[in-house]
């Protein structure tokens, strides 16, 4: 037992190629096939980034179109930079000066001769003067027409169109906002709860909820600057919020031959401030009498506005299944991947094959609904703060699972990538599918396991959670789902006492292999005749700061390891430099991931979550009770940022008095406005920063006497 | 005698049972045979086998815990392997008569320290370990004596001496005796030096004089919060400089970690320190006679790191971390950094390449842009030196836009200083490897690890720019008045700005790829394992002190 063996190790395969492992991931699910004689497209320029271009080149790939890419200064080294045929620069790392202009793309239009563009979502996937401009050039926009983007671009519009369309729409007000009081006025006409964001926007970006008439006000401060900041237009919206409401979409695809179709529904009921994060097809909630009535309304309203290619009409469905209109994004949407799970349909090739003016091969008839697909939204976000905070940083490790059966990734990165501050921090869509909703969720369990994401905070501990908790599972969810389940905030998985064991367990096995190598010197003449390591090894696990006192052997095949009389075996064929471990524990298989190991202190990724757990031999834990625990150096009255961003403004000046929960500034990142408040009451003693300039993750921004 | 020795191997295990005393008696008949003498000096033994044990006794015991230390045999305890530890000098007493020390009362046997031996994951290793709670583990000639005797022992078998300090200073009773106790320590340190590692961890007070000793070994290790290093305390230094200062402001962990550079590394408690100086001790060879110790890694040697292709930033303004690049390239991610605190524009600690032990020395672009100041300097010097004296290869990683200008480096002797850094990688005859993975230039450059101070194997990443200075100030200089200085810089980075310059003759050997990098170094280590290089015989060199 003293030397140390060479073990068998299970190896993931590190190095595939990314470029391969895009092309190859997600062929397989599509029924949709290409026909090479069928006129089409020489040359497409994909006026996008991240995941969606990757993912739009994809298709174009396969059918045998050449792609032009553009990146900004940050996107030099980017995937789809990589991935196209040719990739122009299109200007500095702000959005605004490359991704967003136009001038500069319709040049690169002319250089490189795309003769369409593809637009993704977000960026200018919903600007009616892009498509104008396109359309003067002669450049095909692979999207819907410009009169239809302006039609639902606009909020109040759009709802007066789907009225006039028969569609059902939300009970309220529809209206221009001038100021705070009126915002007031209009939300007590309707009652609270109130919904208000801005005219413009897309998504759940600047929509904030109103309980009453102070956060009414609140609500239009934010939003409006939000609003001027992101779209340049301050227009607000405020309408009757529904309670208890489930956020279901219907997928539309129309050509411009008079055909239109709806590919079933998308259920995103899971949210935190208004956006996505896991979504699923179909949606468990729906019969097929709701489900085809709200898809002939999302078809009527296509119709209704000549709508043509890919769009979606997202619906709010409350607890009677009594469905409203809520907008209709023009624009192939984020979570489109689960629809073509399990319909089969192609949505980029079919976009495409509309856009060159071709008719839609499918009937109504032939749109299937394939077992079932669940997506999460990877994002680079700390979600312990607020169910998620952005963070950037360098992808030091990054593996994704695809090498499982049923699972598609969709992203735009890889190891070494930079997630940059200038754009969404999404790292990926991780997909999976199945027969039926148990075996998507699974195997969506299993991915996010292998998953393996280093270098930046991510929220898959949150993913991970909501897959397996049972509300979410028997499908009784909303969009409230997340803040009804965690009202103070997510807190990691709770171990139960098991899963405690078996997280020591493996530290403790991870100890151990340490340990008996320490010892195994290859060139070392001076040691000793007889055994140098004990035949079982008497240490403390500490798991959430609760002591577990342990003996570990290693056997020929496997390790023992006993907890409070209860013995574990676990499997040693897995290497401590992996970054994922197929553990089985005592005959059950448990997926751990080593995310550090820096002296006694291991750190494991478990069903999500990562344990810091200390494994120390136990004479130094019984000597640690003989001294007094250190005092812990508290620090308060300290407001730091919780994310990099710039400061957009600080309310509070040096002497000031400020009470708790008062708020001293606004961080702005990704879009995003966060107002920051102090944590006690009491005087500013110093602002360490100015409007307007940049501060990082936990810069102390300002501290309290 | 045999018998003597067996016993306190038995014993040294620091049993507190004392039922197992007396089992080991009835193992031995020769002292339990009736004769009356024997029996009495066995009791003796006994008893003072006991004494040593407790050393000032429980309630200086209790009183040591409640300050957050161990006591001196706890801490060896858990420094050494279980049951390896062997003691010498259990009995060995002060002689004082003067000041009452003579009284009974006041004779502790091992006179506030313990030495002996005892093997780490394995490894044979010479230790002493001052007990504070025997006369405030104050230095007598006896105590001084002991230290000797394990160190003598160390060189001669060229096993590395640990020595864990925890004492209030000299046996003032004992006066000029306690001096030379310390100046014999002070000669043998100098003596072992570049013969066995030799490493201190500061555990408590280590005041005056005393402090001398861990400043000549090769590492100074720090227990935060409950030691402090100063020639003179607070109190002298109140009535000679009117300063008011605290115990931890002038000598504390923290105080020598950041500010004066005398310590390497400060742990959060005894139990961290001495656990992570088992792991430290794992990179070291025993002495300079042994190869630095390879082990077993699950690393694969011909890992990619694909991660490093684009680390590096386009616009050399930029900056990135330079501890990124250490960490993707050795096995697993296991990096002990040198000062970590301190002079932070130079990266310095041991890391394994393929299970080998290295040293690692990189400019870090995040602090200062990397540049070379005279901490930094130092700091590397020191360690380059300890590399080459125990036969550990050198991987230098150069991001160095030059040395620091300004009156304040120069009128402290930047030029003094710089000068030990390339002083010691012009003398380091270990293998050296260098890998410049962007900014090269001026005489930075030609010290780190440059081709032309007989470094083995130099590499450019593409992103390398080895040139005498940066495009502007060249430009400034060589097109001086000329209207397009813009122009005449983008030349310049065309020409200069690139790894080519120095490729073409033979400076660097190869243009590689950041992600062929570990692959590379780690076939070069095998192949340089068996470098032999000798210089001509000199009583020692003159290093620009």
């Amino acid at each position: 037992m003293a030397s140390y063996r060479f073990n068998l190790v299970k190896r993931v395969p590190q190095f595939s190629s990314s470029l391969y492992r895009i092309a190859r991931r997600c062929c397989s699910i599509y029924t949709t096939p290409v026909d090479t004689n069928e006129p089409t497209f020489d040359k497409i320029l994909i006026a996008n980034r991240g995941e969606i271009a990757c993912r739009v080149m994809q298709t174009c790939k396969r059918m045998g179109i050449k792609t032009v890419a553009i990146f900004s200064e940050a996107d030099r080294h980017a995937l789809h930079a990589q991935m196209a045929d040719e990739a122009m620069y299109v200007g500095p790392a702000p959005s605004n000066q490359s991704y967003l202009v136009m001038d500069r793309i319709m040049d690169i239009i002319r250089k490189t001769g795309a003769q369409a563009v593809h637009p993704g979502y977000g960026f200018l996937s919903e600007n009616k003067e892009f498509a104008k401009k396109l359309a003067d050039e002669g450049v095909a926009f692979i999207g819907p027409p410009s009169g239809a983007i302006q039609a639902m671009g606009d909020k109040i519009e759009s709802k007066l169109l789907a009225k006039d369309a028969k569609v059902n729409v939300i009970p309220g007000f529809d209206g221009v906002v001038k100021d705070a009081d009126e915002a007031v006025q209009i939300a007590n006409d309707i009652g609270y709860p109130v919904m208000i964001k801005a005219s413009a926007g897309g998504g759940g970006k600047g929509m904030r909820i109103a309980w009453n008439d102070q956060e009414a006000r609140d609500g239009f401060r934010l939003s409006s600057q939000e609003a001027a900041s992101s779209f340049g237009d301050d227009r607000l919206l405020i309408e009757k919020f529904i309670d208890n409401p489930r956020h279901i979409e219907m997928q539309v695809l129309a050509d411009s031959h008079g055909n239109a179709l709806y590919l079933n529904e998308r259920e995103c009921s899971i949210q935190r401030r208004n956006q996505k994060v896991v979504e699923e097809a179909p949606s468990i909630f729906l019969d097929p009498d709701t489900r085809r009535a709200m898809g002939e309304q999302a078809v009527a309203l296509a119709r209704a506005v000549d709508y043509t290619s890919a769009g979606t009409v997202e619906f709010l469905v409350d607890s009677q299944k009594n469905f409203y209109f809520l907008e209709m994004n023009t624009r192939l949407q984020v979570e489109h991947p689960i629809t073509e799970c399990i319909t089969g349909v192609d949505i980029v090739q079919q976009m495409i094959r509309v856009a060159k003016g071709h008719e839609l091969t499918m009937k109504q008839s032939d749109i299937p609904i394939r077992g079932w697909a669940v997506e999460c939204r990877v994002y680079a976000e700390d979600p312990y703060k607020s169910f998620g905070l952005p963070s950037i940083g360098w992808l030091s490790r990054y593996q994704e699972p695809t090498h499982l059966p049923k699972v598609r990734c969709d992203s735009g990165i890889q190891e070494g990538s930079e997630i940059s501050m200038y754009y969404d921090p999404m790292i990926s869509k991780l997909v999976t599918y199945g027969d039926n909703r148990e075996e998507a969720l699974q195997n969506m369990c299993r991915a996010l396991d292998n998953y393996v994401i280093r270098g930046v905070t991510h929220n898959i501990p949150l993913l991970q959670e909501i897959i397996a908790h049972p509300r979410f599972v028997s499908g009784d969810i909303n969009t409230k789902f997340l803040y009804e389940e965690y009202p103070d905030g997510f807190q990691g998985r709770q171990l139960s006492d098991t899963e405690q064991k078996e997280v020591a367990a493996m530290a403790a096995c991870i100890y151990l292999r340490d340990q008996v190598r320490a010892g195994a010197f290859k060139n070392e003449n001076r040691m000793p005749l007889q055994p140098v390591n004990p035949a079982a090894w008497d240490i403390t696990a500490i798991v959430q700061g609760q002591e577990m006192p342990a003996t570990v052997t290693e056997n020929k095949d496997n390790f023992t390891v006993t907890i409070d009389g209860q013995t574990l075996t676990v499997n040693n064929d897995w290497s401590i430099a992996a970054a994922v471990l197929d553990a089985t524990i005592n005959g059950q298989q448990n997926t751990f991931q080593c995310i550090s190991r820096k002296g006694d202190e291991i750190k494991l990724q478990y069903k999500g979550t990562v344990f810091k757990v200390e494994v120390l031999p136990k004479k130094a834990t019984d000597y640690s009770h003989l001294m007094p625990e250190k005092p812990k150096v508290e620090a308060s009255g300290e407001v730091r940022s919780p994310m990099a961003g710039s400061l957009v403004s600080i309310s509070v000046q040096p002497g000031q008095d400020v009470a708790i929960g008062q708020e001293v500034c606004v961080i702005e990142a990704m879009k995003m406005q966060n107002s920051l408040t102090a944590d006690r009451s009491g005087k500013v003693k110093a602002v360490h920063f100015e409007t307007g300039t940049n501060v990082s993750e936990d810069d102390l921004i300002l501290e309290l006497e | 005698m045999a018998a003597l020795v067996k016993y306190s191997r038995a014993l040294v295990t620091f049993s507190k049972n004392p039922a197992s005393l007396s089992l080991l008696r009835a193992g031995c008949p020769r002292f339990c045979s009736g004769d009356v003498m024997s029996a009495s000096v066995h009791d003796r033994i006994e008893e003072k086998r006991r004494a040593a044990l407790l050393g000032g006794g429980q309630r200086r015991i209790d009183a040591q815990h409640k300050k957050g230390k161990l006591t001196a045999r706890e801490r060896v305890d858990l420094l050494v392997d279980p049951g390896t530890f062997v003691e010498y000098d259990m009995f060995a007493e002060h002689r004082c008569s003067d000041f009452g020390m003579e009284k009974d009362e006041n004779k502790f046997p091992g006179d506030g320290v313990v030495t002996g031996h005892g093997r780490i994951h394995g490894r044979p290793v010479y230790l002493f370990s001052q007990d504070f709670t025997v006369f405030g583990g104050s230095l007598s000639s006896v105590h001084a004596g002991k230290i000797c005797k394990i160190m003598d022992q160390a060189m001669l078998t060229g096993v590395p001496v640990i020595g864990l300090n925890d004492s209030g200073g000299a046996r003032i009773q004992e006066g000029v005796e306690s001096l030379a106790g310390y100046a014999d320590i002070f000669q043998r340190n100098v003596e072992a030096s570049g013969m066995v590692p030799q490493i201190s961890l500061i555990m408590g007070p280590c005041a005056g004089g005393a402090v001398y000793s861990p400043a000549l070994t090769d590492f100074t290790f720090m227990v935060k919060d409950t030691s402090y290093l100063f020639i003179t305390g607070p109190d002298v230094v109140k009535s000679v400089t009117r300063e008011e200062v605290t115990q931890e402001e002038l000598g504390g962990a923290k105080t020598h970690t950041t500010l004066s550079g005398v310590a390497h590394r400060a742990f959060e408690n005894d139990i961290d320190a001495l656990l992570r100086l088992r792991e430290f001790y794992n990179f070291l060879p025993l002495s300079n006679r042994d190869p630095a110790p390879i082990r077993p890694t699950e690393d694969p040697a011909d890992r990619l790191c694909p991660v490093l292709d684009h680390l590096v930033p386009l616009d050399s303004h930029k900056p990135y971390n330079m501890l990124d690049v250490i960490q993707a390239l050795i096995d697993e991610e296991d990096f002990f950094e040198i000062m970590p605190k301190y002079a932070k524009n130079i990266v310095v600690g041991f890391a394994r390449m393929n299970g080998r032990t290295v040293g690692i020395v990189g400019n870090q672009p995040k602090v200062a842009s990397g540049c070379l100041d005279i901490n930094a300097s130092v700091k590397g010097a020191r360690f380059v030196r300890f590399c080459d004296a125990f036969n550990i290869p050198l991987i230098t990683f150069v991001d160095v836009p030059g040395f620091l200008p300004g009156t304040s480096q120069e009128f402290n002797g930047i030029i003094r200083h710089g000068a030990k850094l390339l002083y010691a990688y012009s003398e380091a005859t270990v293998p050296k490897i260098t890998v410049i993975t962007r900014k090269a230039y001026g005489g930075a450059y030609d010290v780190m690890a440059s081709k032309h101070v007989k470094a083995d194997i130099n590499y450019a990443w593409p992103t390398a720019e080895v040139a005498v200075m940066g495009a502007k100030g060249a430009v400034s200089i060589i097109f001086r008045g000329d209207q397009d200085q813009a122009k005449k810089e983008a030349e310049y980075v065309e020409k200069f700005a690139n790894p080519f310059p120095a490729a073409i003759r033979g400076f660097v050997d190869d243009i590689l790829e950041p992600r062929m990098t570990r692959q590379r170094i780690c076939r070069d280590l095998d192949l340089l394992s068996t470098k032999k290089e000798s210089r001509p015989w000199k009583k020692h060199a003159n290093l620009p002190l």
